[in-house]
């Protein structure tokens, strides 16, 4: 292993560091100024965040939040700004829903139409805004912005008083879907490993679904021609074209992957909790979603760290309330923070990359005059 | 984009922050306090027939987790209000209380709920969105009850029971007090022509103050006609954060000759008394809003005041204190507990001396009957 290897190693290593280093450093000031004590809230933090329920908490929290950024990556990896995810992910968790409340069918062929569903929807509506880029030369940018507030505020408004249960009900919602149609949860499985776990609390089943589709991501983009061709279209979208990769289909194929996956965001709430779209359906889970991708650089085992980190910096939140330590929104001033600091941190770290790549190109040079 | 995530969790809690009660001590309601004297007696449910002992003496000291739906304490609307009640409550029984809110998105509702629970004799949840972790969280905690604002919590798959027994659900009768500020409301136009705004549509509770508000209306005068909008519909809860659009709704139901609106919109009510003091300025006669929840005589912003001609109150801060009186004197009951007129859990405010002494006669007289039944209030437009 020579120094430039080490060196490399160095900097991958630096960036995540530096980023958390700061961040904790921040989040202390803010916390001390605020009047709460920092060593003990991050003590609280820890000492609850490595209980089991907690770990449960996280996990089930970093689901639906990898999913969502797992969805956004795909369209970043090729330079396309797909923020559609939200309109997407709430469109298809509603007609899933709907169409899970419809049929009866045995277990599994149940779960399998609801996640269906979810992702054709998810599916079409990013096409939608796919197909407008092609054909129309429409910004996917503005495109998907609009077809959020469409989804949120004109379909599922529209629909949802034609599917709802019981119009008596304070929390209006469509019918629960029948028990064949619901996900069974892990906790059978950890337990194997762990002590029971206690508190009602179940690691949802949408969990392996999303070790699925981060490792299916994973060999897609970095071991397939296809994922090649995604990654050229971003680099460089003249190179690609000029080497034979057609823009148009390529725009087309990651809308419309990028949608199935964000059709599963909400699986959590319809196969595991809910088992219905109600108006405590979570909202804001695709914007959350981008910035776990950004944090995570778009790379599946990125992601999912920053999945995870943010899941349990969420879960952390109740109980520094309920222990009268800091209100909730330091929890939120953490992410942002931890965010802004990686972002500005990779960026100086991808200088010093460049930088060391174009000494050793002119060295290499030099040798070989 | 965190900030408009933010922004859409706001919306979320609209939900619930949309039919609210001040918390502000000094919005003192004008009716009667009816929160000291008076025990809760009007119940739907079997289980919470007999009204609960009215003992005041606090048995022993009692933890209360409060938890409040997102925005938290200083939302001056539906949490404050909770809070207002809860402080009430700490005064009077000596208890002890934590408070805390979900995430922005609400997802850890379960989660908190739980550990809530883990600490405290009573958990109070504020708002329906609660319901349904409640109902699961309560199952793994019976020593622990629960009252949660805003929803029945009863099992209505199973003949209306209650899903526990350790299961309060606390509602108001907001249809009630809006009838009431309908007759006030018809009391005062001239144009025979009154709006309603409402928040967010299709999700029930703000079709009630509407059908409340347009009872009361024709109550009084069956040829005015009330102009019903709602700012956006649900599950887009913006309409409970949109002022300037409350204002643009409200401006043109002066043009179409209103005199009178009432706004069940929540935050958005600025936008609609922002318009009735423009409208009044310009034309130089004076229209009329009304405000919502809590006396927005004393929340609006001061330059407004002389034109909220009274508002439709509802005591969340009522609800809560009286669930904790009954879990301090031991005599909490599951079930249903409808805060209506009789008990003064909504009613209607008269700060700024707007209303006559005659027109509160007259309100009175209508509030009167609907508590000895007389006059059934419809609660769907």
């Amino acid at each position: 292993m020579n120094a430039s290897t080490l060196r490399r190693i160095a900097l991958a290593l630096a960036a995540p560091t530096i980023a958390a280093v700061v961040a904790i450093a921040i989040s202390s000031i803010v916390l001390e100024v605020s009047g709460s004590d920092s060593i003990e809230t991050f003590k609280t933090m820890l000492e609850n965040g490595t209980k089991l329920e907690s770990m449960i908490d996280t996990l089930n929290r970093a689901t639906p939040l990898y999913l969502a950024a797992v969805a956004a990556a795909i369209g970043f990896r090729m330079n396309l700004f797909n923020i559609g995810v939200e309109g997407q992910y709430i469109l298809a968790g509603f007609a899933a829903a709907v169409v899970g409340s419809k049929v009866g069918l045995p277990g599994p062929l149940h779960v399998a139409v609801i996640i269906f569903t979810a992702m054709f929807v998810g599916a079409a509506w990013s096409g939608l805004a796919g197909l407008l880029k092609v054909t129309r030369g429409v910004n996917e940018v503005i495109s998907t912005i609009m077809l959020n507030f469409i989804a949120v505020g004109a379909l599922v408004a529209g629909l949802l008083p034609r599917f709802i249960d019981d119009p008596t009900a304070a929390n209006q919602g469509t019918p629960q879907i029948a028990e064949s149609g619901w996900l069974p949860n892990l906790n059978g499985f950890v337990e194997i490993f762990t002590r029971e776990i206690t508190k009602g609390r179940h690691l949802t089943g949408v969990f392996v679904l999303a070790i699925v589709i981060g490792i299916i991501y994973h060999v897609i983009i970095n071991r397939s021609r296809f994922g090649f061709d995604v990654r050229a279209s971003g680099m460089n979208p003249t190179a690609a074209r000029a080497g034979g990769v057609p823009p148009k289909r390529m725009v087309l194929i990651a809308m419309i992957a990028g949608g199935a996956v964000a059709g599963l965001v909400g699986m959590p709430e319809i196969l595991s909790d809910n088992h219905s779209y109600d108006q405590g359906f979570i909202q804001g889970l695709g914007f959350a979603g981008i910035a776990v991708a950004l944090l995570g650089r778009n790379t599946a085992p990125g992601m999912a760290i920053a999945a995870i980190l943010f899941g349990f910096l969420d879960s952390s939140a109740a109980i520094l309330q309920v222990s009268s330590l800091a209100s909730s929104e330091i929890v939120v001033i953490m992410q942002a923070t931890i965010l802004l600091v990686a972002v500005v941190v990779y960026e100086v770290v991808n200088r010093i990359k460049q930088r060391d790549e174009v000494r050793r190109a002119a060295q290499m040079a030099q040798a070989a005059a | 984009m965190i900030k408009t995530k933010g922004l859409l969790a706001a919306g979320l809690a609209a939900a619930l922050v949309l039919a609210a009660c001040g918390g502000d001590d000094d919005a003192a309601p004008t009716t009667d306090a009816p929160a000291a004297t008076d025990a809760p007696a009007a119940t739907d449910a079997p289980a919470a027939t007999d009204a609960p002992a009215a003992t005041d003496a606090p048995a022993e000291s009692i933890n209360v987790g409060l938890t409040f739906d997102i925005g938290g304490r200083g939302d001056q609307s539906f949490n404050d209000s909770a809070a207002a009640g809860i402080d009430r409550a700490v005064i009077d029984f000596g208890i002890s209380f934590t408070d805390a809110e979900p995430n922005a998105d609400g997802s850890n509702r379960a989660e908190l709920l739980q550990l809530q629970a883990d600490g405290s004799d009573l958990v109070v949840a504020v708002g329906f969105l609660f319901e349904g972790d409640v109902v699961s969280v309560a199952a793994d905690n019976t020593d622990t009850n629960f009252a949660v604002i805003d929803s029945a919590m009863l099992d209505f798959d199973n003949g209306a029971v209650p899903y526990a027994d350790n299961i309060a659900g606390l509602t108001f009768a907001e249809e009630q007090g809006s009838f009431l500020v309908g007759v006030a409301a018809a009391l005062n136009s001239e144009s025979n022509t009154i709006g309603f705004i409402g928040g967010v549509g299709g999700f029930g509770l703000i079709e009630k103050f509407e059908a409340g508000f347009t009872a009361g209306v024709n109550a009084v005068n069956p040829d005015i006609t009330v102009i019903p909008q709602y700012i956006t519909m649900a599950p887009d809860f913006d309409g409970f954060f949109s002022a300037d659009r409350a204002k643009e709704i409200a401006l043109a139901m002066f043009d179409q000759g209103a005199d009178v609106v009432y706004h069940a919109a929540g935050g958005s009510g600025a936008g609609l008394f922002e318009a009735a003091k423009e409208r009044s300025e310009e034309s130089g006669t004076k229209v009329w809003a009304i405000g919502v929840d809590s006396d927005q005589y004393f929340t609006a912003s001061e330059d407004v005041r002389e034109y909220i001609l009274t508002s439709m109150l509802k005591r969340v801060d009522v609800a809560v204190y009286e669930a904790i009186k009954s879990q301090t004197a031991g005599s909490f009951t599951a079930g249903n507990v409808v805060y209506d007129l009789s008990v003064d859990g909504v009613g209607y405010s008269t700060s700024g001396d707007f209303l006559s002494a005659d027109q509160i006669a007259q309100m009175e007289d209508y509030k009167a009957q609907i508590v000895a039944g007389t006059i059934t209030v419809p609660t769907a437009p």
